[in-house]
């Protein structure tokens, strides 16, 4: 696993529960003691065991920590600018998604994100399938999804499906509230 | 038919135009501005840019300047690089071709490579932009590519760091900070080079603790220990910050004087050293007394200076202060 995709796991644990808390998940899954290197990649396994050491640690179900994971990235200015590039409204970013392997890999070649699929219902329903390879990668992009949705101001409820192969999207409410603004032109740095 | 150009003009709305080329211009034969699309009218300033003269509104830099509409012939099909003469005088690039029916010139812009300038400038937004125009991916990856080279960037100001300190790692001993071995053979060898060339006399000495076993075996690994660090502090103490100091091993120190060139001033110095370290030093109460032999070499001995002859003399020395009783300096050849 990219070593981006495990430096923030790294910082959503450190962030939320404390550094103690990560002292000790990164010891018993045996990471260095100077963490996750964002640029260098790391084994699948070791990935998983600081997953499998978290929520054993938190008594938290793995799938509710991942979707927390989700929400915590979209937290992080940077990666919800770069989130926001996908569409100027809620639908148009859910079609965003299927680019959105392609558009990690623009940015680190090697991120390898895998291969999402959207499907729109006859409801007005979305479904969201992709990465069976990677089983916990559907529960942090229903988190990303939801935070989204206030972010883009949309009223949108987000849930795992299909026992964990699917994230369903049903929009409720496209323009519910103003959502937080977003300008194409980098804010100024400092 | 397949292959052949349809003749036929195709007619399109400004509004639809507008939507498919946010950003063309319809300029009339006499040189006025017909129609724009919703991007370019953004970009206008103030006013419209509707019904005024096209030369007014824009300037044409390249290929070349252009001054009268009858010039725009001549540039059909090129690639035009053009900017607004008003506001943030935004840098475009575009292209013109011939309307049908004498309806004038229809010109498609875009932004260069300055489009995150005109984007803030103009507070564009994704919408002002075709779905057909990569422009927002361009900026998606500016800012992307900004965020990976900070984290390349903090990579590297780490790795910096850690090889700062294992390089310093490799070079000191452990126990006392002072050079180590391999510090000193680096140091010295540099030294000899220099004073072979005639570039800086120095003086190695050698220095053997005496009465150091006793003490270790007496009163213990950690009164030992405080010793040493006692003795590399006395010796830090008097020498300079340009000699180099160096623990080679249990209880023997090396050191480069630079710029020591005399024997009689070498020896004072050996004394010092030797008279502070015969003061007792408190371990738990209890006094450690030690002393220590130095042996002394002086680079000017030699017409070329050698590392391992000037160590094998420096022992020599040495063991001739041992022999003499121990607690003493001896400078070799002397």
């Amino acid at each position: 696993m990219h070593g981006l995709i495990n430096r923030s796991l790294q910082s959503f644990l450190r962030d939320t529960y404390g550094p103690a808390l990560w002292s000790r998940v990164a010891e018993q899954a045996g990471v260095a003691p100077e963490g996750f290197e964002a640029m260098l990649t790391y084994d699948d396994a070791l990935t998983d065991r600081v997953l499998a050491a978290s929520a054993a640690a938190l008594s938290k179900p793995g799938e509710a920590l991942l979707e927390d994971l989700g929400m915590f990235l979209v937290s992080l200015e940077p990666l919800r600018r770069l989130l926001r590039f996908g569409g100027v409204d809620y639908v148009e970013f859910l079609h965003s998604l299927e680019e959105l392997p392609d558009r990690a890999r623009l940015a680190v070649a090697d991120i390898g994100l895998p291969d999402l699929e959207l499907s729109s219902g006859k409801d007005g329903s979305f479904r969201l399938t992709g990465g069976a390879a990677h089983p916990g990668f559907l529960p942090v992009l229903a988190g990303v999804l939801r935070a989204m949705a206030d972010d883009y101001g949309a009223f949108a409820l987000v849930d795992m499906a299909d026992g964990g192969d699917a994230v369903r999207i049903e929009l409720l409410q496209a323009e519910y509230s103003a959502g937080r603004s977003f300008d194409l032109a980098r804010p100024e740095v400092g | 038919m397949d292959g052949q150009a349809i003749q036929d003009a195709a007619l399109i709305g400004a509004d639809a135009l507008g939507k498919l080329m946010p950003m063309y211009l319809w300029v009339t034969p006499t040189g006025l501005i017909r129609a724009a699309g919703p991007t370019l009218a953004k970009l206008g300033g103030p006013g419209p840019l509707i019904g005024r003269r096209f030369l007014d509104c824009f300037r044409v830099d390249r290929p070349r300047a252009l001054y009268s509409m009858a010039d725009v012939q001549a540039l059909q099909g090129q690639r035009i690089l053009l900017s607004l003469r008003e506001g943030a005088e935004t840098s475009l690039r575009g292209q013109a071709q011939p309307l049908s029916g004498g309806q004038g010139w229809l010109l498609n812009l875009s932004f260069g490579i300055s489009v995150a300038d005109a984007v803030r400038d103009h507070r564009l937004t994704n919408a002002d932009f075709a779905p057909t125009d990569l422009t927002v991916e361009l900026l998606y990856l500016t800012e992307v590519k900004a965020a990976v080279m900070g984290e390349l960037a903090a990579l590297n100001t780490r790795l910096q760091a850690a090889q700062r300190e294992s390089e310093a790692r490799a070079l000191t001993d452990a126990l006392t900070g002072l050079a180590n071995r391999r510090a000193l053979d680096i140091d010295l060898a540099r030294a000899c080079h220099l004073a072979g060339r005639g570039e800086g006399a120095f003086a190695l000495m050698h220095l053997d603790l005496d009465f150091f076993k006793a003490v270790n075996d007496t009163m213990g690994h950690a009164a030992g220990d405080l010793v040493l660090c006692e003795v590399a502090q006395v010796l830090r103490e008097e020498t300079r910050k340009s000699d180099t100091v160096a623990r080679v091993g249990g209880d023997e120190f090396v050191m480069i004087l630079r710029g020591e060139a005399d024997p009689t001033h070498v020896a004072r110095v050996a004394a010092r050293i030797i008279s502070e370290l015969e003061r007792p030093i408190l371990y738990e109460g209890e006094p450690c007394r030690i002393s220590g032999s130095i042996g002394v070499t002086l680079s000017r001995f030699y017409p070329v200076p050698d590392p391992e002859r000037m160590h094998a003399d420096a022992d020599e020395a040495t063991y001739a202060a041992k022999r003499a009783g121990r607690g003493r300096c001896v400078v070799a050849g002397g």
